[in-house]
């Protein structure tokens, strides 16, 4: 494997020196949260240690502006030579309009095929590989162990066990589930994990590319299951008022049990009680539907019009080295893609990677699934009836005209 | 006077000191709101250079398919009644402050304060201020027993809750000119009044009120313009939620041509806007002309 | 004076005055004062929630150092700098010009033409986002701080020619007259008799234009990208994304970015006060 590398970085390298001469490449990132901000600025070291002839220019953005930001950075003459994006239709929205470089050569001259075969078909728009992963992670249940141990709550196994859950951390006066509804995208992980636990993937996957419409039976069901939820008061109150990050000190401190999200949660919690800390996968609400999880992947890109395609490739390729990859999700505390690279030596991660390995197929998330468009106004629905269920006719109506207008 | 023939050097004066701000302004101003007017006839995602011709169907959708929009419509109304009340708290501190005791000078510029620094902050700072949890609002109305309210998430507050936050700046905008007005009062009037016994109400009505009111004219101005762009508190407070209930017309055109890759159908949100806000510019210059007119 | 000087009234009343107004003074503030008190708390304060009270650790220096070494703010407050004082003197300039024309020279469509600065200044500027950034890339100014620095002068522009327009039609006709009747050239009339004479309006406007341009935080997201061109409003926005619990760190950026232009406004206040007199009542 070692020669393999060294060979795949030679040939790279090669390439290089015979094409461009000294270079700098503008890339943008997203990676904002301090411990991700620094694994990034330590590999670009290395990048540059090992290519003298390129300088990285980094620029990190806030998360939420970044998501803004992108397109206007795409379309404009000037665009960054590299950046942080996430695969499925979210990046088919730019690939399918010419904006991302097709990296296919990336993927075949590092034998990417072999390696991150599980990740290919995410990052594939049209037969062509529009970018490489460099990260993922599970969704799942955040929990807190000592409350559980307090109130004699094992872990749920099914739907009932959950809502029941509910309940007695209701009567004990803990609120059961944490989340920040701000930014809607929280609320789209417990559509996605119902969704995909009532009706399975392939339907979800009919739901997001806008086959099956939002006034579906399914989707009722779904709902009729969330309804469950918020008939046994799951969840905080005025969750709309906090972003995803507002929402984890009633975790921490102790006023709600479980918060459904990604694992980027787990470097809040605090060192000194992590113990406390526990994680377990979304029940099973069907027993005759497969066990489906939202596993999204974090990506780098090549916009179309980028200046230094040449050495953004070269950047492309040292990014998805097995060794590299196992450095930066060590240090990001997430998975990395390559199935050479190694799996973080960390409770949660491990839980997380047993967790997808068997898993009868992957999600990326609601609103890297669906159309970005249809994304915000689902969202928004789901938001509006976690905090008014009276009105779910409406709200899938609603979305149901959207669905149609949109993929008319 | 005004038919005197014009002088040939004074119009050529006129035409090269006009110029270059002329052309700047046409470039980056007139001509891009024509753009956007012939924009919104289209259906464009931004990304691509092909724009379809769709007539007036970004029109028809916004106004008999688009509940949100009604929504951003009507929050612009509070947006637009309740920001007038800065006029009127500006005059009440201008009151206030029009003193000459020790120290009044810093308090005036103390209290100028929030209008001087950027929306962004004053967003910041509300959204502490109002947090269910540990804002300070909540810390108030608990002690006087009244149970925790989360404004920012209840549909029903949020618009008045971002209006309160906006009042702060434009208060303070609104207070500067009145001080200014009230600086600008004829002394002798005042005096006149007072010997003549009119008392308080009475002289204001009489003799203040009508020498403040350009400044009540340019703070209503510079107030219903402020409600009209009430943008960056919104998307900073709440981003337009819970579920599009606190969006106005700005960040609904803003979140339509950047989230949702609908340049066309924003650009004819913007239109929309911009046709309300033609009224008040209809209103602004005709006030000016008679101004003018009458001013000699 | 109005109202009523409080000298005028008795001891009782001018004490309770003076009180009254330092209290209401430190109400209308506290929200800033508790940004300020915030910048200089520990962690542990606002993980502990002690947002309101008095903080347990004063951590002036080290907040503030940290935030200028952790994060890109120097750069943001440099890029601002280097974007306002272009933009105030650029305005300056065109509308000086522009409103003397317009006050001065009875112009066959000036009214017209002085029409068209207000009314493009009140239009929602939301509405000029897609044709001025695609013009801006055409210019090969995208992601540059001149781009940015371009169209600001021109939206501003339009502000200040009715500022400055207002001011100088106020100004006595006779000394233009007279200076005519010297043999005086326009434009000597106007470097020499109008510019001494509307400084003051020069200087209020210099302090506004500052204000909404160091402010801006619209027009910083959608023409520039790089951390090499970003305005402290836009760093500020970006760092609390990015330092989500650390609000002591986004407090103490807070008051470094409010900082310039409330030195601004102190040190220029005379000269803002007076031209907003002289210059905006006429409106």
């Amino acid at each position: 494997m070692k020669i393999r590398l060294a060979l795949a970085t030679a040939t790279v390298a090669l390439l290089a020196a015979s094409a461009a001469q000294a270079g700098t490449i503008t890339f943008n990132s997203m990676a904002s949260d301090p411990g991700p901000r620094s694994a990034m600025e330590t590999l670009i070291e290395q990048f540059e240690a090992e290519n003298p002839d390129i300088t990285v220019e980094l620029n990190t953005f806030d998360h939420e502006a970044y998501k803004t930001a992108l397109r206007n950075w795409l379309t404009s003459s000037s665009p960054p030579d590299v950046v942080t994006w996430f695969a499925g239709e979210r990046m088919n929205a730019f690939a399918g309009r010419g904006l991302f470089a097709d990296v296919t050569d990336v993927w075949n001259d590092n034998g990417l095929f072999d390696v991150m075969s599980s990740s290919s078909s995410a990052l594939a728009y049209e037969g062509e590989q529009y970018g490489v992963p460099y990260t993922y992670y599970q969704w799942g249940v955040y929990y807190r162990t000592d409350i559980f141990e307090e109130n004699g709550i094992e872990v749920p196994e099914t739907f009932d066990d959950l809502v029941a859950a509910c309940g007695t951390l209701r009567e004990a006066g803990i609120a059961p589930v944490t989340i920040g509804t701000k930014f809607l995208w929280t609320a789209a992980g417990w559509f996605d994990y119902l969704n995909l636990r009532t009706n399975g993937l392939e339907y979800h996957l009919g739901l997001m590319s806008g086959e099956i419409p939002y006034t579906d039976d399914g989707v009722r069901a779904t709902m009729a299951n969330w309804q469950r939820l918020i008939d046994a008061e799951c969840y905080i109150d005025d969750h709309s008022a906090y972003s995803w990050q507002e929402a984890i000190p009633f975790l921490t401190q102790g006023e709600a049990a479980m918060y459904l999200i990604g694992n980027f949660i787990t470097p809040f919690f605090p060192e000194d009680s992590m113990d406390n800390y526990g994680f377990f996968q979304f029940p099973i609400i069907d027993e005759s539907v497969g066990i489906y999880e939202d596993a999204p992947i974090d990506t780098l890109h090549i916009p179309a019009n980028a200046e230094n395609q040449e050495d953004a490739r070269r950047f492309l390729a040292f990014m998805s080295q097995a060794n590299i990859l196992t450095d930066m999700n060590e240090a990001l505390n997430q998975l990395p893609p390559n199935s050479e690279s190694q799996v973080p030596d960390n409770r949660f991660l491990e839980a997380g990677f047993e967790m997808l390995s068997a898993a009868d197929g992957i999600a990326q998330f609601y609103d890297r699934d669906t159309d970005p468009e249809m994304a915000r106004a689902g969202m928004e629905g789901f938001q509006e009836f976690m905090v008014n269920p009276d009105r779910l006719d409406d709200i899938l109506e609603r979305l149901d005209r959207t669905r149609q207008r949109i993929f008319r | 006077m005004a038919a005197s023939p014009i002088p040939r050097e004074h119009r050529r004066a006129a035409f090269w000191f006009l110029l270059p701000a002329l052309i700047m302004f046409t470039v980056y101003v007139i001509y891009p709101i024509l753009q956007s007017f012939w924009i919104s006839f289209h259906e464009w995602d931004g990304l691509t250079d092909t724009m379809e011709w769709v007539g007036l169907r970004n029109y028809e959708d916004l106004l008999f398919w688009d509940d949100d929009f009604w929504t951003a419509i009507i929050n612009n109304v509070w947006w637009l009644i309740f920001y007038l009340l800065a006029p009127l708290f500006g005059l009440i501190m201008a009151l206030f402050l029009n003193q000459t005791v020790r120290g009044i000078r810093i308090a005036k510029s103390l209290f100028f304060f929030p209008f001087v620094i950027s929306q962004v902050v004053v967003g910041l700072v509300f959204s502490w201020f109002y947090d269910p949890s540990f804002g300070l609002l909540n810390e108030v109305v608990g002690f006087f027993g009244i149970p925790t309210i989360s404004l920012l998430s209840s549909e029903r507050w949020v618009t008045f809750a971002i209006i309160a936050a906006g009042l702060w700046p434009q208060t303070a905008y609104c207070m500067i000119l009145y001080l200014t007005g009230l600086n600008n009062i004829n002394p002798e009037q005042i005096e006149a009044a007072r010997i003549d016994g009119a008392k308080r109400f009475k002289l204001y009505w009489h003799v203040i009120r009508p020498q403040l009111s350009p400044a009540t004219f340019l703070a209503i101005v510079v107030t219903v313009i402020g409600a009209l762009r009430s943008f960056d508190l919104v998307a900073i407070m709440t981003n337009g939620g819970p579920y599009g209930s606190s969006s106005v017309l700005a960040f609904k055109m803003y979140e339509e041509a950047i989230f949702n890759f609908r340049v066309g159908y924003g650009a004819s949100i913007a239109v929309v806007l911009f046709l309300i806000m033609a009224v008040y510019i209809t209103f602004f210059l005709t006030r000016m002309l008679q101004q003018e007119r009458s001013g000699g | 004076m109005y109202p009523t000087p409080i000298e005028k009234f008795g001891p009782g009343t001018r004490r309770t005055y003076n009180v009254a107004l330092w209290v209401v003074l430190v109400l209308w503030l506290l929200p800033l004062l508790a940004v300020m008190l915030t910048s200089i708390r520990s962690l542990e304060d606002i993980s502990t929630g002690n947002y309101w009270g008095w903080p347990t650790d004063f951590l002036l220096i080290e907040n503030y150092t940290e935030i200028f070494e952790a994060t890109p703010l120097g750069r943001y407050l440099l890029n601002s700098v280097m974007i306002t004082i272009p933009t105030v003197l650029g305005v300056l300039i065109l509308s000086t010009m522009a409103g003397f024309a317009l006050a001065i020279y009875k112009i066959k469509l000036g009214f017209f033409v002085f029409a068209m600065f207000i009314a493009g200044n009140f239009i929602p500027f939301q509405i000029l986002m897609i044709p001025v950034k695609n013009l801006t890339e055409a210019l090969g100014m995208y992601d540059t701080m001149p781009g940015l620095i371009m169209f600001h002068i021109a939206f501003q522009s339009g502000f200040a020619v009715l500022f400055m327009r207002n001011f100088i039609k106020a100004l006595p006709h006779e000394l233009i007259e007279a200076a005519r009747v010297e043999g005086a050239n326009e434009f000597q009339i106007f470097w020499y008799v109008v510019v001494p004479l509307v400084r003051p309006a020069i200087a209020a406007m210099a302090v506004l234009v500052f204000t909404f341009i160091w402010n801006d935080y619209f027009w910083a997201i959608v023409l520039v990208q790089s951390d090499n061109a970003q305005p402290i409003t836009a760093g500020i926005q970006s760092l609390r994304g990015q330092w989500v619990a650390s609000w002591q760190l986004i407090s103490a950026g807070s008051v470094v970015a409010a900082l310039p232009p409330v030195a601004m406004f102190f040190l220029m206040q005379k000269h803002f006060i007076a031209g907003l007199t002289m210059g905006a009542t006429k409106g």
